[in-house]
């Protein structure tokens, strides 16, 4: 792995430093090496879902519950999650970080891949602030989510840009 | 085919100390009860109450919590009943209002309003229980040892429509309180806001 590399063991301490308890997530083709580690943290429940839209209803209700869930979906998913970010998260005022595998991304901005053309895009038109984090020292940025996402309480996004750093090893 | 009020009016008799999300019987409910553990989020997006309950279940799992949700909803989000069983929340008594159309958009019928066994898809999808009921008497005798009973359950009820053909910006608003309003009393009153 290369050291401009961000790893999943960094994410996961991110994760942990800000006191997350719940993992709402789909798998995407980048974040495997993230699961096994989840998997193996019997302090963190991870609830799997089988459309990303469903992840936001089910973070309000665990956030309404008192606990601190995290979502971790891919920029495809999130598209297809428009209302339900929407009404269920931005709605109801849920502090919560989005960690969102960038698909597509390119860095230099010519993309073959529309996902990646329009999630910035989608971002901006909802109105939810965002990070970009592509390797280990970008990391602190996770933090500066969620602590902007407490501080607003609203969703904060965590861009993944994984697919050109080799996230998934 | 079951009036919602009135079967409302019968699980009250049993709700004890349960969060009660009313979903689509919200506005029959709210004649009810309106305290800070009584959840009518309106809709916030279609589809998601089931995810909300899921959430609010798992993150309680000391107290039982109610969800009145609708064949609507679950039509648009089948998926969520895997979700749900899998992480199987004793605690959890899913009821579904099926009224067999969108009644608030005019009354038309849901797809395969007829034909489409809502238990028996939330027992395929791994519930240990599901129920239907068409009759209150039916509904009034099993409820107390459906609801004496570990979860996750599913209960599909019958009910009929109540159709709204009114333009939405013309409507009397019935809720008290704003959605982000309930979550922030439920949160106080859980002790976690």
């Amino acid at each position: 792995m290369s050291s401009e590399a961000l790893s999943p063991e960094t994410v996961m301490r991110q994760m942990k430093q800000n006191g997350v308890t719940d993992v709402v997530w789909l798998p995407d083709s980048e974040t495997n090496w993230l699961f096994l580690l989840m998997k193996a943290d019997p302090d963190l429940r991870l609830v799997g879902v089988t459309r990303e839209g469903h992840a936001c209803s089910i973070t309000a209700g665990l956030y309404a519950g008192g606990r601190k869930p995290m979502m971790l979906i891919q920029n495809t998913g999130m598209l297809e999650s428009g209302d339900s970010i929407r009404g269920w998260l931005m709605g109801l005022n849920v502090p919560v970080v989005l960690m969102v595998g960038y698909r597509g991304y390119t860095r230099h901005g010519v993309n073959t891949d529309t996902a990646a053309t329009y999630t910035e895009r989608f971002l901006m038109a909802f109105n939810i602030p965002f990070f970009l984090i592509e390797n280990d020292s970008d990391s602190d940025r996770i933090t500066k989510a969620f602590e902007l996402a407490d501080k607003t309480r609203q969703p904060v996004v965590v861009l993944v840009g994984d697919e050109y750093h080799g996230f998934n090893r | 085919m079951m009036h919602t009020a009135e079967l409302l009016q019968v699980f009250a008799a049993h709700r004890g100390d349960a969060i009660v999300i009313s979903g689509r019987g919200g506005k029959q409910w709210l004649q009810i009860s309106d305290t800070a553990l009584d959840l009518p989020l309106g809709d916030p997006a279609m589809g998601g109450h089931s995810g909300f309950g899921l959430g609010l279940a798992l993150a309680q799992p000391d107290k039982r919590v109610v969800l009145f949700d609708s064949e609507g909803d679950i039509l648009m989000s089948l998926g969520q009943l895997a979700t749900i069983a899998e992480q199987a929340p004793a605690n959890f008594y899913h009821f579904i209002l099926d009224n067999e159309v969108y009644a608030t958009t005019g009354g038309q019928p849901v797809p395969g309003a007829k034909t489409v066994d809502y238990a028996a898809m939330a027992k395929a999808c791994g519930y240990p229980r599901a129920f239907s009921f068409s009759d209150l008497a039916d509904f009034k005798r099993e409820l107390p040892a459906i609801l004496g009973a570990p979860g996750p359950v599913f209960v599909a009820l019958k009910v009929l429509p109540e159709v709204e053909n009114t333009p939405i910006g013309q409507r009397v608003r019935w809720r008290k309180r704003s959605s982000d309003k309930v979550v922030s009393d439920a949160r106080a009153a859980l002790g976690v806001g």
